[in-house]
């Protein structure tokens, strides 16, 4: 009776001294006290060895259950103790989380090889590939493969870059429009030809409205019935996902190219509002392409049968997309090279156009 | 073009609406650049008389006017010194609003009199600059009659573009014929009554080409008038030819304009009295010159037509008359010229001399060969009805040349290329209102193309005139066949390349610019470039003259301006093309991008730092590894061309014939010459040199780990300092390839402790072991393999 009652005051005492340990070390102390070599649990566990079997077995359990019992007083004083340790260096640990984050600088992409992705992405998914000619032409396919002669008036519209003549008195030119790649890719290719040239292109002409260095895209589609309902088409089709409207008012309109007949200029409807436009309704009209059907001189010198084959080629001007859509007033602006219109005007790193995702 | 609506409806008798005529005019091809409607800007201005004028009671420069308007009698206060009783001028009543200043009217009280409305000076309606005084007709003009009737501006002006196809068109008749066959009315006939003429021309004209040539001129008609009074033209034409943006000269003058804007026929008067002796047509002599009619002198050569006298050329065909022979108000005996000038011959000549004249617009683009007779009755009527005078017989030389062309346009072939849907009678009806005469055979038709129209040239030219008479407003849209259900990939390697490199950069915090692809000569030079053959022969500028041989130059010099306006951090790169010389395969597709300033800015938490060599190597290598290249096997060989820094820069090769860029800190010399301040760096690669890797399947190899621990040791080497470090990588590495996955330099010392001609590199190695853990044993193994091969491969020894 006495023991039971001497170990019920022993576990009181016992589990007393842990609660009160205020810090880690003081646990140990108790710890050690008890369940230590010499401790007080242990030096009754030595004791047994004098008592009868009987009592032996009894004391050792209610022993080994105290044992049990004060061991998990313990580990749970000690997790109690860690916490209020690390709460009280935490506490002392403190930073102003308003001072600024360090820095990264984040890149941007140029308009003009954003509305590069985004046509492609629409011409790309009508099955068209992206076909590309050099800027410095000769001649020929600047000129005269696009049936326009020497001495054709339109040619002194194109307001021509010049290199100076070779030996054989031929001089090259940098190429006035993205046409000469319709050429290069008849020479390569057999209809059923779908392509888009986009690049640069270059007109001796600059003031506040004209950049010596401009970007076009150039649309070829070849095969044997090809007519001007299917440009109309396509046409309309490019106009409505580019400026990503259900609806695009256009008007087609008659006009002249020397490498294209029937030729049209297409316009589409736009408001003005405080100097900003709309694009796709109103009363006012923007001209954005030339188009029409292809010449049939132009398919012989591309080295085609004009009798059985028969498209349509259009022109569009890449800066001219981007500043109607993203509401950029200048296009000389477009090739300063000022960091604060390129962050300004530019597209994050990431934000690649696609289909699915949306082209702006 | 510009013409007036009276002008038009001279030719073209119609119903239609001035909108109507616009809407027209844009679907036939005559784009409609501008309209000016002075009747609709002054729709509110009306005709009104002052019935008195006094004095204002209290201001000496006012005056009060009782006025009658179109809706009865008016007081206004009116300020103007030519304000008085019976005046008869322009009244705007109020809510109106005046163009010329901005303001909308309103009934006021001025000085303690109220007025309501205002009497208007020309500035205030826009018509003039005239601002003296308000307008006074000095006539009696019914009150209430519109101001732009009474001002003689009730007549529209319509501008048009007119393609260089369409010569016809560059004549107020052949646009009224287009808008007939539009439908828009009826084209009106000519009857124009021939005038015989009661002697012959005491001037004679002849051809006198070498060799009997009579291409340059086919045809000439000429006509001597008698006794003329040349004067002031009549208003009708003065007005007609202001509002087209012409300057009535004289009458004579004025005729001539006249005929060649209303039926693009350009016609030129001789003053007879100043003709030596008989014209001709000849090629002007070498070193000939003339003064022309603009007062300017133009030197001439023998490939250049000009009309000529006894004496000395007189006018330069189809382009400009001379001022020796041209009409004064003096002259009384006159010598019509009605000439055909070959269109090429013309145009070369007026590039050449640098003249532009509404005869040279028309003769370029080729005027009606067969419409000189017409011409010159329509002449001698104007002449003879507002000169007078006595005329000749006509004189000639040549014939009219034969353009006539026959075209067959299939039946179908509106509907197959056009994609319109025409019966065969509507299609002839089309192309016989545009004076195409057609006869059906075999389904289709047998057109005659009228002499206007040189730009008809084949079927799809015919086509092209039904389509656009039709409007391609009417032309149904069909959808291109799809070539996939799901659309194909599309991109070459090349593009693909542009794509990744671009968006790989932008990532590395740098903005991509688009400069121009030309630079200044010394820039050029600077780069490696300034090949004749890469320099513009007419550049806009001497800052753009040749061709770029580097996509470095645009973008160092955009960093200057950026560093200029404030901007010391910059980062920029470029994608696009550079030439190397005048062929296709000389251009390339490269990459590059440059740094300036601080790559870390002054900031609380981290340590400044410049941008340095290192930085343009790790975006080199990025774009590089973006772009598909091999990095793994890339050689990276110190030094780079001429204008990066000879000792801080670097070449990326795969062997030394490819290089596939370079990078390091620009040549301080170049950035001086370039006035840019550094530190500046950059880096350029080449996205044509890098090889086309085998065409991958989609598939990875499957994955090769261990769970076993790594290891990892330091070593570091004293070797001579121009050992590469990357010899030593190599060196570590090879010791044991199967084990030695990573060896990774972790510091550089060089110090007098170590020899002045030495350096210390250190790096640390990563053991991965596959099959077993690694024991002292074999891990001091493979150390001392490492400690072999750097030692043999370096010269150098481990450091104590």
């Amino acid at each position: 009776m006495t023991e039971t009652l001497d170990l019920e005051k022993l576990e009181q005492d016992l589990i007393a001294q842990v609660d009160q340990a205020s810090n880690e070390q003081a646990l140990e102390e108790v710890r050690i006290g008890a369940l230590g070599k010499k401790g007080t649990i242990s030096a009754m566990m030595k004791g047994m060895g004098k008592l009868d079997p009987e009592q032996r077995k009894s004391t050792g359990q209610a022993l080994n259950a105290l044992k049990a019992r004060v061991s998990q007083a313990i580990a749970t004083q000690k997790e109690v103790l860690k916490k209020q340790a690390m709460d009280l260096r935490l506490a002392t640990e403190h930073v102003d989380v308003t001072l600024p984050a360090r820095k990264r600088s984040e890149g941007t992409i140029h308009p003009v090889s954003q509305v590069w992705e985004e046509v492609v992405q629409i011409f790309g998914d009508l099955g068209f590939s992206v076909a590309e000619g050099p800027h410095i032409e000769s001649d020929w396919y600047n000129f005269g493969a696009l049936n326009i002669p020497d001495e054709h008036p339109a040619r002194q519209e194109h307001d021509t870059f010049y290199f100076n003549p070779d030996k054989d008195g031929s001089r090259k030119v940098l190429r006035t429009h993205t046409s000469p790649v319709q050429i290069r890719t008849m020479e390569t290719n057999q209809p059923p030809i779908r392509i888009i040239a986009p690049g640069r292109t270059f007109r001796c002409d600059s003031d506040q409205t004209h950049t010596p260095m401009f970007h076009q895209v150039e649309g070829l589609v070849l095969d044997s019935d090809i007519h001007l309902g299917h440009l109309k088409w396509t046409l309309t089709e490019f106009c409505k996902a580019i400026f990503e409207l259900d609806d695009v008012k256009m008007r087609f309109r008659s006009s002249h190219f020397p490498f294209t007949e029937p030729s049209m200029e297409i316009d589409i409807g736009c408001t003005w509002e405080n100097g900003q436009v709309k694009i796709g309704e109103g009363d006012d009209w923007l001209e954005i392409l030339g188009s029409g059907m292809v010449h049939p001189n132009v398919i012989r010198a591309g080295g085609l049968d004009p009798d059985k084959v028969q498209g349509f080629a259009f022109g569009v001007g890449i800066d001219r997309i981007a500043m109607l859509k993203y509401g950029i007033p200048d296009l000389r602006a477009f090739f300063e090279s000022d960091l604060r219109w390129l962050r300004h005007y530019g597209f994050s790193a990431l934000n690649v156009p696609n289909l699915a995702g949306g082209l702006s | 073009m510009k013409f007036t609506l009276s002008w038009l409806k001279e030719y073209l008798d119609t119903d239609a609406s001035l909108e109507e005529i616009c809407t027209a005019l844009n679907d036939t091809g005559l784009e409609v650049e501008g309209v000016e409607n002075m009747a609709e800007v002054l729709k509110d201005f009306t005709v009104a008389k002052v019935i008195e004028a006094r004095q204002h009671p209290d201001a000496d420069r006012l005056r009060v006017c009782d006025v009658e308007t179109k809706d009865g009698m008016v007081q206004v206060v009116c300020g103007a010194p030519n304000a008085r009783t019976g005046l008869v001028g322009v009244f705007a009543g109020p809510g109106t609003h005046v163009p010329g200043t901005g303001v909308d009217l309103q009934t006021g009280v001025i000085r303690g009199v109220e007025s309501a409305g205002m009497l208007c000076s020309e500035r205030e309606l826009m018509i003039s600059e005239d601002h003296d005084g308000i307008i006074d007709f000095n006539e009696d003009i019914a009150v209430g009659t519109s101001a732009a009737e009474a001002l003689g501006l009730d007549d529209p002006i319509i501008d048009i573009a007119i393609t260089p196809n369409r010569p016809d068109a560059l004549g107020v008749y052949g646009v009224a014929r287009d808008l007939a066959a539009k439908g828009l009315g009826t084209l009106k006939p000519l009857n124009i009554e021939p005038v015989e003429g009661n002697y012959d021309s005491p001037i004679s004209v002849s051809l006198n080409f070498p060799d009997g040539d009579t291409t340059p001129c086919p045809h000439f008609i000429g006509r001597f008038f008698k006794g003329v009074k040349n004067g002031p033209s009549p208003e009708w034409m003065q007005r007609r030819l202001r509002a087209v943006g012409l300057r009535p000269i004289s009458a004579l003058v004025d005729i001539t304009n006249y005929v060649t804007i209303a039926y693009a026929r350009p016609l030129h008067v001789f003053d007879a009295a100043k003709v030596n002796g008989n014209i001709q047509v000849r090629f002007a002599k070498e070193g000939e010159s003339l003064v022309a009619l603009d007062g300017k002198t133009y030197k001439l050569d023998d490939t250049m037509t000009v009309i000529a006298d006894d004496n000395s050329a007189e006018s330069i065909g189809g382009i400009m008359g001379g001022e020796e022979t041209g009409c004064q108000e003096n002259t009384t005996d006159v010598f019509l010229e009605v000439a055909y000038f070959d269109p090429i011959r013309t145009a070369t000549t007026g590039r050449k001399l640098n003249v532009q004249s509404d005869a040279r617009y028309r003769f370029e683009r080729g005027i009606d060969p067969t419409y000189l007779d017409t011409g010159v009755d329509i002449a001698t009527k104007l002449i003879l009805d507002i000169c007078g005078g006595e005329v000749s017989h006509k004189t000639q030389a040549g014939q009219t040349p034969d353009v006539s062309k026959t075209y067959f346009l299939r039946g179908d072939r509106v509907k197959t290329l056009g994609g319109l849907d025409v019966d065969l009678s509507r299609q002839a009806e089309i192309l016989n209102s545009l004076g195409f005469e057609t006869a059906v055979k075999d389904d289709g038709l047998e057109c005659s193309i009228p002499p206007w129209r040189p730009d008809v040239n084949g079927e799809a030219d015919l086509v092209e005139e039904v389509c656009r008479i039709i409007g391609l407003d009417n032309v149904p849209e069909v959808a291109l066949p799809r070539f996939n259900e799901i659309a194909k990939p599309v991109l070459t390697v090349i593009q693909k390349r542009m794509l990744a490199t671009r968006r790989k950069l932008a990532t590395q915090g740098l903005c991509e610019a688009v400069t121009w692809s030309f630079l200044p000569e010394e820039q050029a030079k600077l780069f490696g470039g300034g090949k004749p053959e890469v320099k513009l022969a007419n550049p806009i500028s001497v800052e753009l003259s040749d061709m770029r041989p580097s996509l470095l130059p645009n973008l160092i010099s955009a960093v200057g301006r950026n560093v200029a306006r404030g901007t010391l951090d910059v980062g920029l790169f470029e994608v696009g093309q550079v030439y190397l010389g005048d062929k296709p395969e000389d251009e390339t597709l490269r990459a590059c991008g440059v740094r300036r300033g601080n790559m870390i800015s002054r900031a609380w938490n981290e340590q400044q730092r410049n941008v340095d060599c290192f930085d343009a190597k790790a975006d080199a290598i990025t774009a590089l590894k973006e772009a598909g290249a091999p990095v793994q096997s890339l050689q990276v060989v110190q030094g780079a061309p001429d204008w990066f820094h000879p000792g801080r820069s670097g070449t990326f090769q795969l062997g030394p014939k490819n290089q596939l860029g370079w990078f390091g800190e620009i040549h301080p010399f170049v950035l001086e010459k370039m006035g840019v301040k550094g530190p500046l760096v950059g880096f350029e690669i080449v996205l044509n040199n890098i090889p086309t890797g085998k065409q991958k399947s989609a598939a990875r190899p499957a994955l090769n780990v261990s769970d076993l621990m790594s290891v990892k040791r330091d070593f570091a080497f004293v070797v001579s300092k121009d050992t590469p470090a990357e010899k030593i990588e190599k060196a570590a590495k090879g010791a044991d390839k199967s084990l030695i996955t990573d060896v990774s330099i972790f510091d550089v010392f060089m110090g007098d402790s170590i020899g002045a001609d030495n350096k210390s590199i250190a790096f640390e190695i990563t053991l991965q072991p596959k099959a077993k853990t690694l024991t002292d044993e074999d891990i001091e193994a493979v150390c001392a393999k490492v400690i072999n091969k750097v030692e043999k491969a370096t010269g150098g020894s481990l450091r104590g």
